[in-house]
């Protein structure tokens, strides 16, 4: 590989260590350089799902925490396809999906949030990706909420994702969020990434994927880091 | 050529990942497929226990980061994950096996560290304190500053190896733009 060919993090892209506006970035982004290890020394591989067993309703949040009856708010769908750089596919990796109930309140005991928790939502799932990369879920539609980084700070709707990809370099945890929230503005994290990527951040409602009497439907691709679609099965 | 697409943004794990991504741990009511034993599955070997602190610029312990390892010297390949705010002292714990030398390098442990406050995940290294001989011959260890150079040498203490993590300040570890 020669260096016009470099892999690596797009710094057009993705945000910085140090975003102010996030004040809690301030304690905690690294100052120092960072070290570029020799690439010829470097062998990557990470974890690999190919025979992973998934829960059976994993991948559906309005069935997976239920007590008592339906977890109350929007039932949507999301769908979307996870692929490389260069726009390959990845095939049987892991998303793992965390977020607030449609009130706005998450489940963690950390959350004060003074809103209800719903007996029958837990908020977190997961799936995997098919053959060609494309993955499903079902959820609730999560709620903002308000939180301590600036004057009535407030988080627009969000849904968090956890992914692997071919090796730990792919590895990438985000945020997906919905068309038009009036709170991008205000939201650092959201403003933390430069211009050019925010859009992607942004899930696109779909009229096609939206099933009929049951869920609204969101489209959510995923490009993750590198150009290598499989993981290394053997060195 | 390929028409290059662009890479989707990280963000945050943010504070409320636990009953997501560490469940089990944390108590939650939906099962983890992985935690921190990672050498579960392996029988007749040697084990070795890990454990450190992550801290803020003022270093104060951070009771909100997930830790991952993950380890390849070619014959095992293991992957582990902890959250920090369940130990009172906020430490988190790793049960596995030294990896073994790869092509005469020094055996090394990828970390990937996520927490609250930061936008995109970090990496570094945990390197063993008694595989000196390795160490000091060793190629990425050697490019780096040597008063830094320490910060990703796991020092063993009463049988467990420490490896606490200074995210800023004079003992700032040394991550990696991998």
């Amino acid at each position: 590989m020669n260096e016009s060919n470099k892999e690596g993090f797009d710094r057009e892209i993705q945000p910085a260590y140090l975003y102010e506006g996030y004040k809690s970035t301030i304690l905690r982004a690294p100052t120092k350089p960072l070290v570029v290890p020799k690439k010829s020394d470097i062998k990557l591989s990470g974890p690999v799902f190919k025979d992973f067993e998934l829960g059976v309703l994993d991948h559906d949040l309005t069935k997976n925490a239920i007590k008592n009856g339906e977890p109350i708010g929007e039932r949507i769908v999301v769908h979307g396809k996870v692929t490389n750089e260069r726009g390959q596919p990845i095939p049987h990796t892991l998303l793992e999906i965390w977020q607030a109930n449609a009130a706005g309140r998450y489940v963690h005991k950390v959350d004060q949030h003074d809103a209800p928790l719903d007996p029958n939502f837990l908020g977190t799932g997961r799936c995997m990706t098919d053959a060609e990369g494309n993955y499903k879920f079902y959820t609730i539609k999560p709620g903002a909420y308000p939180w301590g980084n600036h004057p009535n700070a407030w988080r627009p709707n969000h849904i968090h994702f956890s992914l692997f990809g071919g090796d730990i370099t792919s590895r990438l945890i985000t945020q997906m969020y919905f068309p038009h929230d009036p709170l991008f503005d205000q939201d650092p994290m959201f403003q933390s990434i430069p211009l050019k990527g925010r859009e992607l951040l942004v899930s696109k409602f779909d009229y096609n994927l939206t099933e009929p009497d049951f869920a609204l439907g969101y489209r959510f691709d995923i490009v993750l880091r590198g150009h290598n679609a499989t993981p290394f099965e053997n060195i | 050529m390929d028409k290059k697409k662009l890479q989707t943004p990280s963000q945050t794990i943010g504070p409320f990942f636990a009953y997501g991504l560490v469940p089990t741990q944390y108590g939650y009511d939906f099962d983890s497929w992985v935690d921190n034993d990672m050498a579960f599955d392996l029988k007749n070997q040697e084990t070795i226990e890990i454990t450190g602190i992550v801290y803020d610029g003022e270093e104060n312990a951070i009771n909100d980061a997930m830790v991952e390892l993950w380890q390849d010297d070619g014959e095992h390949r293991l992957f582990g994950r902890y959250g920090t705010g369940t130990d009172k002292r906020n430490r988190f714990f790793f049960k596995t096996i030294k990896p073994k030398s790869v092509n005469g390098q020094a055996p090394f442990i990828h970390v990937i560290l996520f927490m609250r406050g930061q936008l995109l995940h970090s990496y570094t290294r945990i390197y063993f304190s008694d595989e000196h001989k390795l160490n000091e011959t060793d190629q990425v260890l050697n490019a780096i500053d040597h008063e830094r150079r320490n910060t990703l040498i796991a020092e063993k203490r009463d049988g467990k190896y420490v490896f606490d993590i200074y995210m800023q300040g004079p003992k700032e570890t040394v991550f990696f733009d991998l």
